[in-house]
């Protein structure tokens, strides 16, 4: 298991030392510093083997933190770790950075006893965490016996991530289906891979212990039921419906009942959460259409003409639309013409960056460059990396459609209808690239 | 307020300051200091001289204070043994708390304390804990017996604490349950045979229901132990892969490989017409791909993985060639490993989407990502052979951009190609021939060399091609004048009138002027097979060669078997058994997948047709290292850089090299054993044969040029395997003495050269560098000849081993014992001193064969009283054999006597700073004791040359 943990700054200082096995040693943190942290070249692999100790890293800003271990342990699960430590240490006090680190030393030493005993992850679910490692650890003296006793059932129990008595006024939910479409395209337009990588963001102020049921318009799903309705209904269906690859869920859902069901119920934690990830590759609305064109003029001089077509309906609008048009090393100047929103040349950047505020469906805009380029002797040809895309457009490119989410809570006297819930969608770009 | 002005603190006398705060009647003065104290013990300031006064803090109702007070503790403990007991009224105090959570923290820190007397009085508040009513503090204490087991091994099983865990498998709280299951896992390992975790399909029930309801981790731990479980049947394996495959819906990544784990695991126990079995390989593809929009780290963990499930079942992914794809901003580690991936899922139906992404690849910026890309279209026209042609073609467009590590990296898989597919694509040559002069890297020379070799006959100018790469000859590596060497004996083959010359000039440049044995060795091949016959030559050098197979990388089946078993664990990342990285006991059990059961065997006979791949384990090319693929001119290496490991037939080739195969084979006359030599693609016994051959077959063909005789008698030492005998290597500086470099050597004296072979091992953290060496003054006036070559910095765990030639010119002083050699090894971190013993052998003269006249004028002018008796004991071998080994290591038998059934040799010796040593050796038939009279003008030597003999002869 994991042996020891350690967090240093951008210098390889340490900021954190937790040891947790006695086959770790000092030496280990300077170990770590010595061959990863100052070592010259680009980090080769996230899980570096110094003298028979592992050691796996990750980076957050300038921060590096690394977990060791001399033994055969479960590598995935060391990583797991390492970012729900993150996350907790997020949900605590913001940003990761020196300063924060620095400031709430004590309470992340209390964490990591907490959530690592003997090298082995326990609970780590923040809602639970937080009910007993506080930032003022006199207030956890005045517990009463039946408090005490619920938060130890809470951490250990099956539904750790949830407590009894949660009162609200108003019981409302908020469900954001978060998108991110993925795209690399040929010069050619010819489509190499794409897909959606979707998320289901929750944010629930529901009282007692609501039990919950998601429905979308999954095709295995919406088949099954076809089945059994009329032959007209499953026709209609079946062309809204989408083909989900695979999707995982949070531990609150309950797998087995989606396994055998393909039914998505579950008792949600208070407040923020992801509910679910999803994939999906087929049928996707590629919101935008690059289309490049880059001459080479002689030695000295590039010609790029890029147009982008929005490709929804035109009632929708897609924002923060920025498109980023590589540049060789060598440039030495740029011109620009474009017809809508603003170009820049950033030499910082190696890149002309293209901004459009808003731009609505079945439109079409253009920029065009001319890029002079130093005469170099540098033999290895420019990697010509491929044109990137930023955006954010109101729908899910995927085409999911959220058709229900009910709530029942037998003991308290409130039902589905006096939920308030709100539903959004948001499609942004992954990685939108074109290659030219 | 904000706790980070605790790191600042940096003055001195702060020790001091601190022990009055710690001391302060005032509760928040106190956490202060204590604070301050954690914060320099963080940034690895000693602060254990605070334990007593930290301690006292100990006693505190404010849990913030207490959990810091016991981080402390938990860190000094160890060197304060004696304070440590203070601490444990506090600790069993605590244990009785009515607080759950400070009960749980008292047991927790316990544990973590490594001291033997707060260890005893562990016992009985962890076994309250064990029973306590509240399930937070059951879970604590159930790893805590882990903890303890660790410290005190036999403790834990007196105490009946293995019971007490093994209970908690049925609690009724998932977590307990979880941990007690991790606890047992942990402990299990270090007892291999013990029956600790005993499973049985009613363990293994309780353990699939709380799968279902526990945490994250907790799913992690039961699905690890759940794979070390054999069912017992395949509808017991097929009930627990049903209840296992929901978890690959989970959001966490390890609970998902975890069970991957399991399934793989269990499927190959299903009968495989079984409708399930097909199901289960298609649940399996997607819950694998959506592991490559997990964080870079995770993708890298999942891809080598994966790597190993193509490899065992190519089936599952072979539709998803397009995730693979590399992405611009994906880090290097993860571009690395998906080409390698999607290099196994290529196939004649993806191949053109597959060589137009690895086009795009080798334009890329990283040289490493770039080179492998370029090897990887090698790869794909030897595995699919409708694409070789666009694949070649491909190639010689990346060769057209002057690239200089493009053209080399081509120009090795060309190679290669040219090997799969002969006669075929030898239009290209020309073009290749053009970038001869921006080769500049040993292994695109060396192929490079190959091809003009094998293609002489249609190279109109390959002997100035060649010519031009002799000029350098001793500058070049080892791999390029062993090709450059066989490049030359084919051309003389195929062209014979035109380059004589130039076969005697590599011939002589690789015999004579070289000290590298393999190339030397080789080169006395080639010429001996010139001069005796030149048409076997022929028929073995100019051979057909087998053909190259098209999966050269793949693990070897075992070992891929057993990383199928810790899927998801380092050992899956590494591609390497965990006993390769862990110490001690741990992780030397070898883990197995479970044989295809009873009601499975009717079908899977049924099956043998189909071949899936696990049944047909693919065969593993052998590696460049390989003695015998050099000598027979195969030593091309496989398509990839990398050969994990060597078939076990192959080494066992290359141990017949000095066993069986000699009396085997001394009877066969060399004509049929040059045949054996060249055909065979059975190579472990041509290699057995090869060296073996050489004194037969010397006795065969005399009377074949006389120079070349004479080249056979003088090299006899070196070619055959009787060369003068060389002591393992013996650790010399101890790891521990050198801060971390260890030192082992041995002494050898190659062709006339005295050489010192050193083996340097870092077992310290730290990269060491700029090593020097030095002789204290000596008997024999040994001196470094050079300086020790260690051009590369030494990194942590790596090895490297280097020869040190040595001269005899040296200050001398007489030494005691006299072989005693006394020298300093400097590095950066320090210099260090070892003695050592050499064997006087190493100062035996090649040209210590004295003239038998001057032998008897020596023998009777040097007085008696300087003559030593020695006896040998235990030796069986006949006077020739002897003489034969002796003369390996420069002692030479002059004249021999046969008188009365007793053989008496005559020998002598020359030592490098002229004394002579002569010797009389009695050999009696039928008595392994040997009678030894040694007569020398300086009679101390004569108990080393006694030495030197009886090593001699006894190895």
């Amino acid at each position: 298991m994991i042996g020891g943990l350690f967090i240093y700054n951008h210098k390889g200082e340490v900021l954190i030392s937790r040891v947790y096995r006695d086959d770790i040693g000092r030496n280990a943190v300077d170990a770590f510093r010595v061959n990863v942290i100052h070592a010259r070249q680009q980090v080769r692999s996230p899980v570096t083997n110094i003298a028979r100790t592992s050691f796996f890293h990750v980076k957050r800003s300038n921060i590096w933190l690394a977990a060791v271990t001399k033994q055969n342990v479960n590598a995935a699960m060391v990583f797991e770790f390492l970012y729900k430590m993150c996350d907790v240490m997020a949900a605590y006090f913001g940003k990761i950075s020196e300063e924060n680190i620095k400031n709430n030393f004590v309470l992340i030493y209390e964490l990591l006893d907490e959530i690592l005993d003997f090298g082995y992850p326990q609970n780590s679910e923040t809602g639970a965490l937080k009910t007993f490692i506080t930032q003022q650890g006199i207030k956890s003296q005045h517990h009463t016996k039946e408090e005490q006793s619920q938060i130890t059932s809470q951490v250990t129990g099956q539904i750790g991530w949830r407590r009894e008595g949660i009162k609200y006024r108003r019981n409302e939910l908020f469900l954001d289906v978060l998108e991110s479409v993925n795209l690399l395209m040929s010069p050619q337009g010819q489509v190499l891979s794409a897909h959606v990588s979707g998320r289901v963001v929750m944010k629930s102020y529901l009282s007692g212990m609501p039990e919950c049921k998601f429905g979308m318009n999954d095709k295995i799903v919406i088949d099954k039921q076809g089945k059994g309705g009329t032959t007209d209904d499953s026709g209609k269906s079946g062309k809204q419906s989408i083909a989900i690859d695979d999707c995982t869920f949070h531990q609150c859902v309950r797998l087995s009942k989606f396994d055998s069901e393909r039914s998505i119920s579950f008792i949600p934690p208070d407040g923020d959460y992801e509910l679910m990830r999803y994939r999906t590759t087929k049928d996707i609305i590629l919101p935008f259409r690059v289309i490049p064109l880059v001459r080479e003029v002689g030695r000295t001089k590039l010609e790029v003409k890029v147009v982008i077509k929005s490709n929804f309906k035109p009632s929708l609008l897609a924002q923060k639309i920025e498109v980023r048009i590589p540049t060789p090393l060598n440039t030495s100047g740029v011109q620009v013409i474009c017809m809508k929103g603003k170009a820049k040349y950033k030499a910082s950047e190696n890149a002309i960056v293209w901004k459009i505020k808003r731009m609505a469906g079945m439109k079409e805009s253009q920029i065009s460059a001319e890029i002079e380029l130093l005469p170099t002797n540098d033999k290895k040809k420019w990697a010509r990396p491929p044109i990137s895309m930023n955006f954010e457009v109101p729908f899910a490119p995927s085409g999911l459609k959220v058709r229900y989410l009910k709530v029942f809570e037998p003991k308290l006297n409130y039902s589905d209808h006096d939920v308030i819930k709100w539903v959004r969608y948001i499609g942004r770009s992954g990685i939108y690239e074109t290659r030219c | 307020m904000t706790d980070s002005k605790y790191f600042t603190t940096t003055k001195k006398g702060e020790i001091f300051e601190l022990k009055a705060e710690l001391n302060s009647d005032k509760k928040e003065k106190k956490k202060e200091a204590v604070k301050k104290v954690i914060a320099s013990m963080t940034v690895g300031k000693d602060v254990s001289a605070l334990f007593p006064d930290v301690v006292n803090c100990m006693q505190t109702d404010n849990l913030e204070l207490k959990k810091l007070v016991y981080l402390y503790l938990m860190n000094y403990a160890k060197s304060q043994p004696d304070m440590a007991i203070m601490a444990v009224n506090t600790f069993v105090k605590d244990c009785e708390d009515p607080n759950p959570l400070i009960r749980a923290l008292a047991v927790r820190t316990m544990g973590c304390i490594r001291v033997d007397k707060i260890t005893e009085y562990l016992c009985e508040p962890l076994r309250k804990c064990l029973k306590d009513e509240d399930p937070y503090v059951r879970k604590t204490a159930a790893v805590c017996v882990a903890k303890l087991h660790d410290i005190n091994a036999q403790l834990v099983e007196d105490q009946g604490f293995l019971d007490t865990l093994k209970d908690l498998i049925s609690d009724s709280n998932p977590m307990v349950v979880a941990n007690a299951v991790a606890a047992l896992s942990e402990i299990a390992e270090s007892h291999p045979n013990s029956n600790l975790l005993d499973l049985n399909p009613q363990t293994i029930n309780k353990l699939l229901t709380a799968l279902n309801e526990c945490t994250e981790w907790g799913q992690i731990f039961i699905l690890d132990c759940l794979a070390n479980y054999m069912p017992r049947d395949d509808r017991e394996s097929q009930s627990i892969c049903e209840r296992v495959t929901p978890r690959l819906s989970h959001a966490n990544s390890a609970v998902v490989l975890s069970a991957v784990k399991v399934l793989m695991k269990f499927m190959e126990m299903l009968p495989k017409d079984l409708d399930y079995y097909g199901t289960l390989l298609k649940k399996l593809a997607p819950p694998l791909v959506t592991l490559l929009s997990a964080e870079p780290e995770l993708q890298y963990v999942a891809l080598r993985n994966i790597n190993l499930i193509v490899q065992k079942r190519p089936e599952i992914l072979k539709h998803e060639m397009k995730v693979f794809f590399v992405k611009y901003n994906d880090p290097i580690y993860v571009k690395l490993e998906k080409l390698d991936i999607m290099i196994r899922l290529a196939s004649q139906a993806n191949i053109a989407q597959v060589l137009a992404e690895l086009k795009e690849y080798a334009t890329e910026v990283d040289v490493d990502f770039v080179r492998k890309a370029v090897r990887a279209i090698g790869r794909c026209a030897i595995k699919v052979e409708q694409s070789a042609e666009r694949c070649v073609s491909t190639l010689l467009d990346l060769i057209q951009t002057k690239v200089n590590y493009v053209v080399q990296e081509a120009i090795v898989v060309i190679k290669d190609i040219f090997r799969k597919y002969p006669n075929k694509y030898e239009s290209v040559i020309a073009t290749l021939c053009e970038n001869l002069d921006s080769l500049d890297e040993p292994e695109a020379r060396a192929a490079m060399i190959w091809i003009v070799g094998e293609y002489a006959e249609r190279i109109d100018n390959a002997d100035e091609l060649l010519e031009s790469f002799l000029e350098g000859f001793h500058d070049e590596s080892t791999q390029v004048q062993l090709q450059l060497l066989t490049a030359i004996v084919k051309l003389f083959l195929k062209k014979p009138t035109e380059t004589q010359e130039l076969v005697q000039q590599v011939l002589s440049l690789a015999t004579q002027d070289s000290d590298n044995p393999d190339l030397r060795d080789r080169g006395y091949i080639y010429w001996r097979l010139l001069s005796t016959d030149p048409v076997a030559a022929k028929e073995v050098v100019l051979a057909e060669k087998p053909l190259i197979s098209e999966e050269t990388d793949l693990i070897e089946p075992t070992l891929l078997e057993e990383l199928i078993c810790h899927i998801g664990t380092l050992a899956s990342v590494y591609h390497k058994p965990p006993s390769a990285f862990v110490e001690g006991s741990r992780g030397v059990q070898h883990k197995r997948i479970p044989a295809r059961a009873g009601s499975g065997e009717s079908a899977e006979s049924s099956d043998v047709g189909q071949s899936g791949p696990s049944e047909a384990p693919p065969a593993v090319i052998p590696s460049q290292g390989d003695l015998l693929g050099d000598l027979l001119n195969l030593d091309l290496a496989p398509p990839t850089a990398t050969v994990p490991s060597v078939q076990p037939s192959m080494q066992m080739g290359a141990m017949d090299l000095l066993g069986g195969g000699l009396d085997s084979l001394m009877g066969d006359d060399s004509d049929t054993l040059g045949g054996d030599i060249g055909g065979s693609p059975s190579m472990g016994a041509g290699l057995g044969a090869a060296p073996a051959a050489m004194p037969a077959s010397l006795g065969a063909a005399p009377a074949v040029g006389g120079g070349l005789g004479d080249l056979f008698d003088l090299g006899g030492g070196v070619g055959m395997p009787t060369g003068s005998y060389v002591a393992p290597k013996t650790v010399w500086l101890l790891a521990m003495k050198g801060k971390g470099l260890e030192i082992s050597g041995t002494f050898a004296r190659r062709g006339g050269i005295i050489q010192m072979d050193l083996t340097l091992t870092n077992k310290a953290m730290s990269v060491m560098t700029d090593f020097a060496i030095q002789f204290n003054r000596n008997s024999f006036g040994l001196a470094p000849a050079g300086p020790l070559q260690v051009l590369t910095p030494l990194s942590p765990n790596q090895t490297i081993d280097v020869s040190l030639p040595l001269s005899t010119s040296g200050p001398v002083m007489k030494m005691e014992p006299l072989n005693n050699l006394q020298v300093a090894v400097k590095n950066n971190i320090d210099v260090f001193y070892f003695s050592c013993q050499y064997p006087l052998s190493l100062l035996f003269v090649e040209d210590g064969k004295m003239d038998r006249q001057v032998f008897l004028a020596t023998w009777k002018d040097i007085p008696n009283e300087n003559e030593a008796h020695f006896q040998i004991k235990d030796i069986h071998l006949n006077s020739d054999v002897a003489s034969n080994k002796l003369q390996g290591s420069n002692i030479f038998t002059i004249a021999k006597r046969t008188v009365e059934g007793q053989d008496m040799l005559y020998q002598s010796v020359k030592l490098t700073n002229g004394i002579w040593v002569l010797a009389e050796m009695r050999i009696q038939t039928g008595n392994p004791n040997y009678t030894l009279s040694i007569r020398c003008r300086a009679p101390e030597v004569c108990q080393f040359v006694y030495l030197c003999y009886e090593l001699v002869l006894k190895n």
